[in-house]
C-alpha cells in the first residue's frame, strides 16, 4: 500500500550514510532491531528444531513403557519423568509439540489462504457477491465454533488428523477476510488497479497480481497471529478429548492426562503446558515485531 | 432539532432519555424526521451485527453509512431483530443437523454387551425424535416445531431437555456474568492506568503479565489456578477455596455462611475466565487510551485550564471506554468457550459441562440446546453492546 512511500522517506533515516535499502531489508533490520520479536523467532526455532529433533536424542520413543522407572521424577535417563505406565515425558512432550505446531501451522496457512482469496474477492467484487460472502462470514462467526467442533469431532473419530486442520480451518477465517476485504476496497479505487482493469486485465489476474501482493504486509502479519490461535484451539479441543486422538498425543492430551495425579507429580503436565505457553508467546512477540517492522507509523501504541 | 410524532417510545427506551436521539423522540410534537439524529446513532454501528462480528479497529470501509440518509428508525429495529431471529436459527438449526450428523444415538444402546432387543431401541429413539431410521428432514421438522414452542424435547434418558436446561442456566450465568463484568471493569482500569503510567513500572509488569496471560489457554489456566488453590489450602492449613462443584454437598449453617460457601466455591473458577479478560480488555483499553491521550481534544481541554485529572476523567475516558463495547459482545461468546473448560474442570454442573457429557452421551436435543443458547447468548450481548455504545458515545448525547 505505501510501499513506494516507506522506502523513501525512512531510507534517509533507516539507512546508514543515505545508502538506498530496498524494502526487504528495512524491513529485516526494523525486525531484528525489535528485541522482543527476535526473542520470539528464536523461541519458536528452537521449539521447531526441539520437536522434530528431539525425539531423536532419547532413546525412548513415546510409545515405549519403562516398567523400571513408573512415575518416576526428571532424571538424566529420563528428562522430563515418566508416567504412570513408565512413558518417558520428554518423548512424549516432544511427539505432542511436533503435533502441535504442525496442526497451528497448517491451520494458519490455510485459513489465512483462504481469507485472503475471500476476502479480496468479495472486497474487489463488491455488490450482491460482497453481500452474499459477508453474510455467510457474519453466520459462521454467530455458530459457536468451539461447539461445533466437538460435535463433529464425533464425526471424524479414529480418521485422520488432517480431518482437524480442515475443522479448525473452517471456523478460523472469517476475521482476517473481514480485514483482507477493507483492504481490498480501498485498493479497488487506486490508480493502478483501474488501470489494469480499463485495460481489460482478468479479474483473476487483477487480484493475484495487483491485490494480494500489495496486502502482502497484513496477510503476512495475519498468519503468523492465527498460527498462535489455531494452536490453542487445537489444545482446547485435545484438551476435551476431541481433537488429536490416541494413540497419538498433542500438547493438549498431554496435559489433560497430565492433571489427574500432577498435584504429586507435577512434571506430568508441567512441561507440555509450559512448552504451550511459551511457543503461543513466542509467535505473538514475533507478529507484533512483523506488524511494526512493515508499518512503523503503527508501532507501540497500537500493540495489544 | 426537528420535533417527532408517530415514534416509538422504545426508541427513547432505547437510546437513553439523556441522548440526543431519545431526546428527539419526545413525542407527540411535529413531524417524525429521523434524518437530523440517527446518522449519530448508527454512524458507528450501522448494523446490530457489526457489534457481535467486528473488532473495532478492522478497517471496514464498506460499512461506510457517510452520505446516506439515516433509515427510519423503527424500521432499523425490526430489521434488526429479524436478522437477529434468522441468526439465531441458522445458528441453531446448524447445531441440531451437525449433532444428528455426527452423533450416533443407536450405537449407546447397540454396544452393550447384551443389546435391548430393536423395538426397545426404536421406542427409546422415537421418544426423543432422534431415531436415525426416520429421515433426518422430518425429525428436523419436527425439531423446528418444537423449539419455535420453546420445548427442547426430550433427552435420551426421558428427562425434559427444558428442566435440565433451567437448572444449568443460571449456574452457568452466574460464573459468566460475574467473570465478564469482573473481567471487563477490571481490565478496562487497569487498562486506563496503564496508558497514563506509560513504560512506568505498573504498565510493564501488567503488560508482560497480560502477553502471558493471553497465550495461556482457559484450561492451562484454570488447572494451574485450582493447583494453586489446594497448595494454598494446604500452606494455610484451611480450605479457603474450593475446588468441586457450587457448594459443599450437606453444608449447615445460616444464609449467609452459606453464601460464603458458595462464594469459596465461585472465586477460582470465576478468576480462570477473568484473567483473560482482564488482560484482552486491558491490552485495547491501553491503546484506545494512548489514542485518546495524544489528541487534540484533551489538548484543547488542558489548554483551557483543566488539570490533567479532570481533563481526563471529564474528556478522556468516556471516548476511550467506548470502543470496548464492540469487544465486550464479542468477548461475551468467547466466555462460552471458556464456560466449558472451566465448568469441566471445577467440576460445576452448568451449560457448558452439560455440553461436553451430552456429546459423550450422543444426547442430540441437549446438544442442540446449548448451541441455541450460546448463539442467543452472542447476539444478544450484541445488542447490550450496541446500547452500551450509544449511551457512552458523545456524539450520540446531548450537550
Amino acid at each position: 500500500m505505501t510501499t513506494e512511500s516507506v522506502t523513501t522517506t525512512t531510507a534517509g533515516t533507516d539507512g546508514l550514510s543515505g545508502e538506498r535499502l530496498s524494502r526487504g531489508t528495512l524491513i529485516r533490520r526494523r525486525f531484528l532491531r525489535n528485541k522482543l520479536a527476535v526473542v520470539g523467532l528464536v523461541i519458536v526455532l528452537f521449539m521447531f528444531l526441539l520437536a522434530f529433533v528431539g525425539p531423536h536424542l532419547t532413546k525412548w520413543s513415546y510409545t515405549d513403557n519403562d516398567f523400571d522407572n513408573l512415575l518416576s521424577a526428571p532424571s538424566s535417563e529420563h528428562w522430563f519423568g515418566t508416567t504412570q505406565v513408565g512413558v518417558d515425558v520428554f518423548a512424549q512432550t516432544m511427539r505432542g509439540l511436533q503435533k502441535s505446531l504442525i496442526i497451528g501451522l497448517l491451520v494458519a496457512i490455510f485459513s489465512t489462504s483462504l481469507s485472503a482469496f475471500i476476502g479480496s474477492v468479495a472486497g474487489y467484487l463488491g455488490g450482491r457477491t460482497d453481500r452474499g460472502i459477508m453474510w455467510v462470514v457474519d453466520v459462521l462467526l454467530v455458530i459457536p465454533s468451539l461447539l461445533v467442533l466437538v460435535i463433529l469431532s464425533r464425526y471424524y473419530q479414529g480418521k485422520s488428523w488432517l480431518l482437524l486442520v480442515v475443522g479448525l480451518t473452517i471456523f478460523d477465517w472469517m476475521i482476517t477476510s473481514r480485514v483482507v476485504r477493507g483492504l481490498a476496497m480501498s485498493l479497488r479505487e487506486r490508480d493502478f488497479v483501474r488501470a489494469a482493469r480499463y485495460m481489460g486485465v482478468p479479474t483473476h489476474k487483477i487480484i493475484a497480481r495487483h491485490l494480494l501482493p500489495n496486502m502482502a504486509s497484513i496477510i503476512i502479519i495475519a498468519a503468523t497471529l492465527n498460527v498462535g490461535g489455531a494452536i490453542l484451539g487445537e489444545t482446547g479441543l485435545s484438551y476435551l478429548g476431541f481433537g488429536v486422538q490416541a494413540p497419538d498425543v498433542s500438547l493438549g492430551t498431554l496435559i489433560a492426562e497430565g492433571t489427574g495425579a500432577a498435584l504429586t507429580y507435577p512434571w506430568l503436565f508441567m512441561f507440555a503446558g509450559a512448552s504451550l505457553v511459551l511457543t503461543v508467546l513466542a509467535v505473538s512477540f514475533i507478529g507484533d515485531g512483523l506488524r511494526d517492522a512493515f508499518d512503523p507509523g503503527s508501532a507501540k501504541s497500537k500493540k495489544i | 432539532m426537528a420535533q417527532f410524532t408517530d415514534c416509538p417510545p422504545l426508541v427513547g427506551w432505547l437510546f437513553g432519555q439523556g441522548s440526543r436521539v431519545g431526546a428527539a423522540w419526545r413525542w407527540p410534537r411535529g413531524p417524525c424526521d429521523v434524518r437530523s439524529a440517527l446518522p449519530l446513532a448508527l454512524h458507528e454501528r450501522p448494523n446490530a451485527l457489526s457489534a457481535v462480528l467486528a473488532i473495532v479497529n478492522l478497517p471496514d470501509a464498506g460499512r461506510s453509512y457517510e452520505g446516506k440518509r439515516g433509515p427510519r428508525v423503527l424500521g432499523y429495529i425490526l430489521r434488526r431483530l429479524l436478522n437477529t431471529l434468522f441468526l439465531v436459527f441458522i445458528a441453531a438449526s446448524t447445531g441440531y443437523l451437525i449433532a444428528s450428523v455426527a452423533l450416533f444415538p443407536r450405537g449407546n444402546y447397540e454396544a452393550a454387551l447384551e443389546p435391548p432387543p430393536k423395538e426397545a431401541i426404536d421406542a427409546v429413539l422415537n421418544r426423543s425424535n432422534v431415531n436415525d431410521e426416520v429421515p433426518l428432514v422430518e425429525r428436523y421438522v419436527t425439531w423446528v416445531g418444537q423449539v419455535v414452542q420453546g420445548d427442547f424435547g426430550i433427552d435420551l434418558e426421558g428427562n425434559v431437555v427444558n428442566e435440565e436446561f433451567a437448572r444449568r442456566i443460571s449456574v452457568s450465568m452466574r460464573l459468566l456474568l460475574v467473570g465478564s463484568i469482573l473481567g471487563a471493569t477490571l481490565g478496562v482500569l487497569i487498562g486506563v492506568v496503564s496508558a497514563v503510567r506509560q513504560y512506568r513500572l505498573f504498565d510493564r509488569g501488567f503488560s508482560l503479565a497480560s502477553y502471558f496471560l493471553l497465550s495461556t489457554p482457559v484450561f492451562l489456566l484454570a488447572i494451574l489456578l485450582k493447583f494453586g488453590g489446594i497448595k494454598f489450602n494446604d500452606w494455610v492449613g484451611t480450605t479457603v477455596f474450593y475446588t468441586q462443584g457450587e457448594y459443599s454437598a450437606g453444608f449447615e449453617g445460616t444464609d449467609w455462611e452459606f453464601f460464603v460457601n458458595r462464594l469459596q466455591h465461585l472465586i477460582l473458577p470465576t478468576l480462570s475466565i477473568a484473567l483473560g479478560s482482564i488482560a484482552f480488555y486491558s491490552r485495547y483499553q491501553r491503546n484506545s487510551m494512548l489514542d485518546v491521550l495524544s489528541s487534540d481534544h484533551l489538548r484543547t481541554a488542558r489548554a483551557k485550564g483543566l488539570t490533567k485529572r479532570q481533563s481526563l476523567f471529564r474528556h478522556g475516558l468516556r471516548v476511550a471506554i467506548s470502543p470496548m463495547a464492540t469487544f465486550f459482545a464479542y468477548g461475551f461468546g468467547l466466555l462460552m468457550a471458556g464456560a466449558v473448560f472451566t465448568e469441566t474442570i471445577y467440576g460445576r454442573f452448568g451449560m457448558g459441562q452439560w455440553f461436553v457429557t451430552a456429546v459423550a452421551k450422543n444426547d442430540i436435543n441437549s446438544v442442540a440446546a446449548v448451541v441455541t443458547f450460546t448463539a442467543v447468548l452472542v447476539l444478544l450481548s450484541g445488542f447490550l453492546a450496541d446500547i452500551i455504545l450509544v449511551a457512552l458515545d458523545p456524539r450520540v448525547r446531548s450537550r
